[in-house]
């Protein structure tokens, strides 16, 4: 890769205390995002995807915490940063949106004064400036007749004006880095398609980089350049979008693939993963995908696989592509099967 | 909003009937003959009947009632029957006392319980927390006579820094105020700590600090906005128990206000004063209560205005 890397994320660690235990929710994650691209962050519910887009900007509620690693947003460490670089940059050059639209909007202000908010600490702008801004902002995001809506109350809109309004709110700064997490799991099919279709086009306009986290493969091969997939607070496969659909090498990415709808497949076809994720207060010690890994053996289930390079395309986390592999050599000779 | 506050006017109007009916009723049904207690234990039967038929005693009670009505309505409640004296004259300057000493108390009581509830909550489990909500429970279980006997004992006789009766001076004001807030106080603080708490936690509160706003920003503006909505309909219901604090309050430190005067004139059977306070003090309760169905709705935009 020869571009310009915006964001370096080394080996995070992010656990949260409770009665003395530490549960791992990101337990050492790494990825690299060009200026510009799109990563996916890709993953069941519970594989530490919302906690990782957290702790790029600290914002973790107590018992969480940052136990290591690095976030390096253009060759700052952002693990390191004060409390008012880390202020600084919220909102301003990193914006987040969020899974849950209903409730992100602060319900006793309209949306032109949250807006307006931000607008005013990053840039100072008055009342006025942030209203013509506010328009202008709610417009770019195709919401009809700015004019009225920026005077409304967020109960006053449906759940994917809100999310647009989150939107418009996260680019009101022209941020660099635009960390969308699961925009559009709580919307109906056809606002998540527009949403999308909203991101997609604005990253384009405004340049922005952006990570898309999602546990749906289908919303990975629309946005993203680039995916990594999470098992157990872990990357477990990354590489390029066209490698990951076209030559998947990880039984759990194979795993996600063989369990999306395709309109030219029966869904009685369709194979869910069997079983369901490991709590973090009991993951397996070797692999974390070994009880649901349908090639799991004996190494598996004692050693933590390495993420290494398997191809020049993908870095994998799996004990198949390695030398002591000590399982069916036909599995390493052709790889997890996509059956669909 | 201008509708909503004429139309919960309106509604007033049978709240306030009800109330006539409760105070006419009350007063008429107790046994004791007013005009004896006018005239006298010794006074001769003729005089009594006469003090009777004066009063309107003799008339059917629908009539007494009309006439009441009338009273009410007109905002005359004609003279004393115990001292003769216009009621007005008689009420008002009791009413203000009294009126200051729930205002006061009122205020003392948001004052300390906001400030306290929000100290407790942005500092779950400190030191600060639990001995906040400590002193709270204390606050919580204690009688305010008894509160206020105890603060006399010490600032008044054992200190000798205030004194031990009366309304007026600042110094006379702080026990009352004190006594008859604390309990508003304590309630304040519980609700305010465990509302913020619930806010603090909410995805609106994540966005404000992912907008980058100081934390102080975020509380303040944020979070307390949305706390406040449950801790005003408490603060509308403790001023009804704050009313009727007032009264003990009164006579722990013999202020000379409404609860004495009610009290003394139930006793005389003085129907024209005790009828117009009690309704005075309705009025003041249904007003107060009116003055937080608005500030609810003006804090929670989520409630639409009918
Ligand atoms: N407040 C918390 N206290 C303890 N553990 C937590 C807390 N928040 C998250 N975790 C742990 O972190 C793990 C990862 O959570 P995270 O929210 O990142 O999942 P996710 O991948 O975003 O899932 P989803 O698709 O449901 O959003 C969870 O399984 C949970 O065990
Ligand atoms: S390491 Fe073993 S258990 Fe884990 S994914 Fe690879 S084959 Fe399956
Ligand atoms: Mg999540």
């Amino acid at each position: 890769m020869s571009e310009e890397i915006i964001l370096d994320v080394k080996d995070l660690r992010t656990s949260f205390f409770v009665d003395d235990f530490e549960v791992k929710a990101v337990d050492g994650v790494s990825f690299k995002l060009p200026k510009g691209k799109t990563i996916g962050i890709v993953g069941e519910s519970g594989s530490g995807k919302s906690i990782t887009a957290l702790s790029i900007l600290r914002l973790l509620e107590k018992p969480g915490k940052i136990v290591g690693g690095e976030i390096n947003f253009k060759g700052n460490d952002l693990t390191k940063a004060s409390e008012q670089e880390i202020r600084s940059i919220r909102g301003n050059e990193i914006s987040m949106i969020f899974q849950e639209p209903m409730t992100s909007l602060n319900p006793v202000y309209t949306v032109g004064q949250q807006i307006r908010e931000t607008l005013k600490v990053h840039q100072g702008l008055g009342k006025e400036q942030g209203m013509e801004k506010g328009v202008e902002l709610l417009k770019l995001v195709g919401i009809p007749s700015p004019q009225e809506r920026i005077k409304q109350y967020p109960h006053e809109l449906s759940g994917g004006m809100r999310q647009r309004v989150m939107i418009a709110m996260a680019l009101a700064c022209n941020p660099e880095l635009l960390i969308a997490d699961e925009p559009t799991t709580a919307l109906d099919v056809t606002i998540q398609a527009q949403i999308l279709e909203l991101i997609n086009e604005l990253q384009e306009e405004l340049g922005m980089s952006v990570i898309m986290i999602t546990h749906d493969m289908g919303v990975v091969a629309e946005t993203c350049d680039y995916v990594a997939v999470m098992y157990g607070g872990k990357v477990v496969e990354y590489a390029d979008v066209k490698t990951i659909f076209k030559d998947p090498k990880h039984p759990y990415t194979v795993g996600l693939l063989n369990s999306i709808p395709r309109h030219d497949i029966d869904v009685d076809e369709l194979e869910p993963i069997r079983g369901s994720v490991p709590s973090p207060k009991n993951m397996p010690n070797g692999c974390r995908f070994a009880p649901r890994c349908p090639f799991a053996t004996d190494l598996c289930m004692e050693e933590l696989p390495d993420l290494g390079d398997v191809s020049d395309e993908n870095l994998v986390r799996c004990w198949i592509y390695s030398e002591r592999w000590d399982g069916d050599p036909e599995v390493k000779e052709h790889g997890p099967k996509r059956t669909t | 909003m201008f509708q909503f506050i004429v139309r919960r006017l309106f509604q007033l109007i049978p709240v306030l009937l009800g109330v006539t009916i409760l105070v006419f009723s009350l007063m008429h049904l107790s046994p004791g003959n007013p005009a004896h207690i006018i005239a006298g234990e010794s006074a001769p039967e003729s005089t009594v009947q006469q003090i009777e038929e004066r009063l309107g005693l003799n008339d059917p009670i629908p009539v007494q009632y009309a006439n009441f009505l009338k009273d009410v309505v007109t905002l005359d409640f004609g003279n004393s029957w115990r001292t003769s004296l216009p009621v007005s004259t008689e009420l008002w300057p009791k009413f203000w006392v009294t009126f200051e000493l729930a205002i006061y108390s009122t205020i003392f009581s948001i004052f300390l319980g906001l400030i306290a509830g929000i100290i407790s909550a942005v500092r779950q489990y400190s030191v600060a927390d639990v001995s906040i909500m400590l002193v709270a429970l204390f606050g919580l279980s204690m009688p305010n006579f008894w509160l206020g006997l105890m603060l006399m004992q010490w600032f008044s006789i054992n200190l000798g820094w205030l004194p031990p009766t009366g309304w007026g001076t600042p110094e006379q004001i702080i026990m009352p105020v004190f006594t008859l807030g604390t309990m508003g106080a304590a309630v304040i603080a519980r609700m305010t700590r465990s509302s913020m708490l619930d806010v603090i936690t909410q995805d609106y509160i994540r966005t404000a600090r992912a907008k980058g706003l100081k934390e102080k920003v975020v509380i303040y503006r944020h979070a307390l906005k949305n706390a406040l909505i449950p801790v005003v309909t408490v603060v509308g219901l403790q001023f009804g128990g704050l009313l009727a604090g007032a009264v003990l309050t009164e006579s722990v430190f013999a202020i000379n206000g409404m609860g004495k005067l009610v009290v003394d004139r139930i006793l005389a059977r003085d129907f024209p004063v005790v009828q117009a306070a009690v309704l005075v003090m309705a009025v003041v309760f249904v007003f107060v209560n009116l003055i937080v169905d608005v500030s609810y709705k003006f804090l929670n935009k989520r409630i639409d205005l009918d």
